[in-house]
């Protein structure tokens, strides 16, 4: 960013939002917008207590399981798709219509079928989360160099050898950035979940606070699963760049 | 069919799906230990013709027979460099290299070590650690080259391994590939458009007419290379005679 003719840091735009937020809440003009000196104390005030811990274990636990199971779903799927020209058809479909689809309607009908708990959850960051993982694996094995595979055929690979050696690490790229997707979508998935289903978790917590009018710890969660959701998303996206780095000349 | 051929073609004939008729009818024998030059215009299938010698692509009709065997696939004793080099973006020359022995299953140490000597024999010896994208298209296409030989196939199949390379380069690799081949002795068929790669570099040149691509006539440029620079063998009478030969025949085509 440069401003007046000087190089400026991206976070000093950050600090500019909190001097702005900090200058409204001391001014008193909503109930709802405390000072930002007030949320950093309430955050640091909620992380060590038990029930924080407890909450952000049950959370990230779901997240895990349902990103984890996503990863293991999404991926495998998506290179069937794009190898196996009847299915990409028949499964396409679907996993667009998915894709588009607003998961959090489903979420009322999955507490139904699954029962109210973490199970709701997992499956709700597995829904939030799998479709553009699948779509994005897709393309990047579609759009594999043909070249390189015929390479491969005519060095003697054999199937296994195709698939590790040659499409998986050539789709890396798309699939990489199909999970940075899917992990961003996930943390929406784990919140919402919880939110919809209220007993468990963050979700709990945000609960919690709203309907006690604790505004200053309420910004103070949300705060902490914004930087979460933000650092997880960076860690993905830095080994995209480390991968993109190798595949520059495809 | 003559009777040292290494591959035999079979009255091979190739159309795709969508009922284009590519190749018709192409009866070849291809000698063993010589450079033969699959030369026609655009269109002619001349890469179709490549690839399925290589067992790349499988033919409509007709057999082919390599080293006396009937192909149904690609094999080890045939290697292939592409005319897109065909390299991993994600390894090092090293790697790309020994990429033919690492499917085999070769030991790590074993393979690298055949892998450079023959990145030396290409002239890549500096360049090792580096990755495709680092390097010029006529080097790409030594590693491509490399990788071929690390395999020890007999027959080594280009498919217009010089067309994205520049036109100085071109002259280099075309000398030195010659002189490596052979002196390995192998037994190399080569796909070109260009009338002149084909005259300077062949033992015997195979015209196809187009589409559908047939056996249009078999040349054997008769150049004493021996001793002679390659500016002398560009200036030969009978280099120069072949290419304008070929010329006549082909310019009814285009």
């Amino acid at each position: 960013m440069i401003l007046f003719g000087k190089k400026i840091p991206i976070l000093f735009s950050l600090l500019v939002w909190c001097i702005i937020w900090e200058i409204i809440g001391r001014a008193k003009l909503s109930t709802i917008v405390p000072p930002f000196s007030a949320v950093i104390a309430a955050a640091t005030a909620i992380i060590p207590t038990a029930k924080f811990s407890a909450a952000a274990s049950i959370s990230l636990r779901s997240f895990a399981l349902g990103m984890g199971l996503a990863l293991l779903v999404g991926i495998p799927l998506g290179v069937l798709m794009a190898r196996v020209a009847s299915l990409g058809k028949i499964l396409g479909l679907w996993v667009n219509i998915f894709i588009s689809a607003p998961i959090s309607a489903l979420v009322p009908i999955l507490m139904a079928v699954v029962g109210i708990g973490e199970t709701t959850v997992v499956v709700t960051v597995f829904l939030f989360a799998v479709f553009v993982i699948i779509i994005d694996t897709q393309v990047g094995i579609k759009q594999a160099d043909r070249s390189l595979v015929e390479m491969a055929r005519c060095f003697g690979a054999n199937r296994r050898q195709l698939y590790t050696k040659v499409l998986f690490l050539s789709a890396l790229p798309e699939i990489l950035a199909g999970v940075r997707l899917g992990v961003i979508r996930g943390v929406k998935g784990v919140v919402i979940g919880q939110l919809l289903i209220a007993i468990i978790g963050v979700g709990e917590l945000f609960e919690l606070y709203s309907q006690h009018f604790l505004m200053e710890e309420f910004w103070a969660l949300v705060i902490i699963v914004f930087a979460f959701a933000f650092a997880i998303s960076e860690a993905v996206a830095f080994l995209e760049r480390r991968v993109e780095y190798y595949a520059s000349t495809r | 069919m003559p009777a040292d051929a290494i591959i035999e073609l079979k009255a091979v004939g190739k159309t795709y799906e969508a009922g284009v008729e590519a190749l018709s009818d192409i009866n070849l024998g291809l000698l063993h230990g010589a450079l033969s030059t699959l030369l026609g215009p655009s269109g002619c299938g001349k890469t179709t013709l490549l690839k399925i010698i290589a067992g790349l692509i499988p033919t409509s009709r007709g057999e082919v027979w390599v080293k006396g065997r009937k192909v149904d696939g690609p094999g080890p004793e045939r290697a292939f460099v592409f005319q897109d080099f065909a390299l991993l973006p994600w390894a090092n020359v090293l790697r790309n290299v020994a990429f033919g022995l690492e499917l085999r299953g070769l030991a790590k140490d074993q393979r690298e070590q055949i892998a450079r000597n023959h990145i030396n024999e290409v002239g890549l010896k500096a360049f090792e650690s580096s990755y495709p994208h680092q390097l010029s298209g006529g080097m790409r296409q030594r590693v491509g080259l490399a990788r071929a030989l690390t395999v020890d196939a007999d027959i080594i199949l280009m498919d217009e391994p010089f067309s994205s390379v520049d036109e100085q380069t071109r002259r280099k690799f075309q000398e030195e590939l010659l002189d490596l081949l052979r002196y390995k002795k192998k037994t190399v068929i080569f796909v070109t458009h260009s009338i002149e790669e084909a005259v300077y570099l062949s033992d015997r040149i195979v015209l196809l007419s187009p589409r559908p691509g047939t056996v249009s006539q078999i040349i054997q440029p008769s150049i004493d290379r021996q001793g002679k620079d390659p500016d002398e063998i560009r200036r030969d009478k009978n280099y120069l005679d072949t290419v304008d030969q070929i010329w006549q025949i082909l310019k009814q085509y285009v």
